[in-house]
């Protein structure tokens, strides 16, 4: 299931605060927490994200807090993939649990600009870029991850697991 | 080969004689526990398999100490969830306003997480309880889900990372800044995915709360857990508090450490970390002039008793700076109540600082003292990100108790020292 999408670009240690700011953690409402998405790293995201859209980021992405309103907020906003160089580690646990696709590749950040067009390969971890062809490869999803995927992520294998 | 205290105490959740660094287990949990923002979430998703009771009534915690006291309606709600699951689960660790405490004070004060635990939280500074030498790590509401129902999770075994501490504490140097210092060494990501093993003859002296606080910012530094080896000291610790039996689990000698940094404590000057990361860090000779507008003692990080008394050493018969609010949060019920039969409590009030009943409230800009566009605020919390005590263009300088009630007075960042 390759895709296409628009980049917007961030920095290192974008943190959950900045994702979602807490100030808004009085509900869990996805469609309320994506009016606020990353709107304390960059307060016009909310209005100019697209459907589709993918999240370029430096080192330690979503690191702080463990809220799932992060990736919830991140989902409903239509952000279809983030690529970091890595991820703080609650926030992968959290992404693959969520269901949102997230991608570790530690080039991404230095080879692309803000407003490139890139094609996503998840099975293979390509990321081909649009207007020069050019391939970066993210380090590919690891089976156990798959395997919570493929089950329609962490409730999905609870749910066969307990026999519900 | 030997194995850490991590290693020992998931292999055997794990049903295994041995683990090693990257290999996936699947994991009885002692503990899982959930707060007034990350439990409405996993209740939904408990619903949503049609799971109908929790693994064990007695070993789910829930624990309203975010936005409670409800500090708006759609907090109120959150909360009410809580307490409408915890009646219908019959929950034995469900703790309402006025028993309740901030998590991370409240549990290790009530006795519930021993050592050789393995408890995980949906909330990040969960990793607190290492300090008893449990295995406690933060995730998400969804794996709370999972646990609640399953009574277990999976884990990557992590990478341990050794920091060896020794040498005698300066003046005003406590755990706080010897958490900040190490996060000022190797960055807010230079633990990521692993965990940070403490120990050496600075840490054996460490009080159980100083150990306490350097836990709870492991995953400052990106870390699974902080984890401490369980000595006399906190074998002594839990006992006080519960007859409940338990196995502590130690490194082996010959125990494989990805990394091991030692540090001479006797170097290290109280921190302060700068906006608007923990690993902004400065000594405090080398602050310069920082004016603050408020100033808090407090939270999961910093609130504890001995946090209280620091304070209240260097506020005893001084006035904080006219410019300046001091919050001063006791972390739980019990602390606050021993507060006013040390005589703490009226050494604040009459330094002309507010006292607030138990919760995290500021600390992640949720109530209870949030900043305005453009001020400064010094404080015992963890975290000193863009917008985490209110307005984006605000400011947090991370801090020890004894700094934050110095600056206070000063009306800027400063030692004792100075008064």
């Amino acid at each position: 299931m390759e895709f296409k999408g628009k980049i917007w670009k961030f920095g290192d240690n974008i943190n959950t605060d900045e994702i979602i700011p807490a100030r808004y953690l009085n509900t869990s409402d996805p469609e309320e927490l994506a009016r606020h998405c990353m709107e304390d790293a960059d307060p016009e995201f909310p209005g100019k994200v697209q459907p589709g859209d993918i999240i370029i980021a430096g080192a330690n992405f979503g690191c702080g807090s463990s809220r799932e309103h992060a990736p919830i907020a991140l989902k409903a906003a239509g952000v279809a993939c983030v690529i970091a160089g890595s991820f703080a580690r609650i926030f992968y646990r959290n992404a693959f649990n969520m269901g949102l696709l997230i991608l570790e590749c530690p080039e991404a950040c230095a080879a692309l600009e803000e407003g490139d067009t890139v094609q996503v390969s998840p099975d293979t971890g390509s990321i081909t870029i649009e207007k020069n062809g050019s391939v970066l490869q993210a380090q590919a999803v690891p089976p156990f991850m798959q395997n919570l995927i493929a089950e329609g992520g962490l409730m999905g294998y609870v749910k066969k697991k307990a026999g519900l | 080969m030997g194995m850490t205290i991590v290693e020992k105490i998931m292999a055997k959740h794990a049903g295994l004689d041995q683990v090693q660094p990257g290999q996936l287990i699947e994991a009885k949990v002692d503990y899982v526990l959930a707060n007034d923002i990350t439990a409405p979430i996993a209740i939904k998703q408990m619903r949503e398999v049609g799971a109908e009771k929790v693994f064990d009534k007695d070993r789910v915690i829930l624990i309203p100490d975010h936005f409670a006291p409800n500090k708006d309606i759609a907090s109120a709600e959150q909360c009410k969830m809580l307490r409408e699951f915890s009646r219908e689960q019959e929950l034995s660790n469900y703790f309402e306003v006025g028993r309740m405490g901030i998590e991370h004070a409240l549990l290790p004060e009530q006795g519930i997480i021993l050592p050789g635990d393995i408890i995980i939280g949906a909330d990040s500074h969960t990793c607190t309880h290492g300090a008893l030498g449990a295995f406690a790590t933060g995730v998400g509401s969804t794996d709370v889900a999972a646990a609640m129902v399953t009574g277990e999770t999976w884990f990557k075994v992590p990478e341990t990372m050794k920091f060896v501490l020794n040498g005698k504490l300066n003046k005003w140097v406590s755990g706080k800044d010897l958490i900040l210092y190490i996060i000022g060494d190797i960055g807010v990501d230079g633990a990521l995915y692993k965990a940070m093993e403490f120990c050496g003859d600075t840490v054996d002296e460490l009080s159980i709360e100083g150990r306490l606080t350097i836990a709870n910012m492991a995953i400052e530094a990106g870390g699974k857990c902080g984890i401490f080896s369980p000595d006399e000291k906190a074998i002594s610790y839990v006992k006080e508090r519960t007859d409940r039996e338990f196995t502590p689990l130690y490194s082996d000698a010959d125990a494989e450490y990805v990394e091991v940094k030692e540090y001479n404590v006797a170097d290290i000057e109280p921190q302060v970390s700068f906006p608007h990361s923990p690993d902004n860090t400065k000594s405090i000779s080398q602050v310069g002039t920082v004016p603050v507008q408020q100033a808090v003692i407090g939270s999961c990080t910093n609130g504890r008793i001995e946090d209280l008394r620091e304070a209240a050493e260097v506020l005893k018969g001084r006035k904080v700076a006219p410019d300046v609010r001091l919050i001063v949060i006791p972390a739980t019920q019990k602390i606050y109540l021993q507060a006013m039969q040390e005589g703490l409590v009226e050494t604040f009030i009459e330094s002309e600082a507010v006292v607030s009943t138990p919760t995290c409230g500021p600390c992640l800009g949720g109530h209870m003292g949030i900043l305005a566009k453009g001020e400064v605020a010094i404080a015992t919390t963890n975290r000193n990100f863009v917008g985490r005590m209110g307005h984006p263009e605000s400011f947090v300088y991370l801090a020890n108790p004894a700094i934050t009630a110095a600056s206070a007075v000063l009306g800027r960042i400063g030692s004792p020292d100075e008064l």
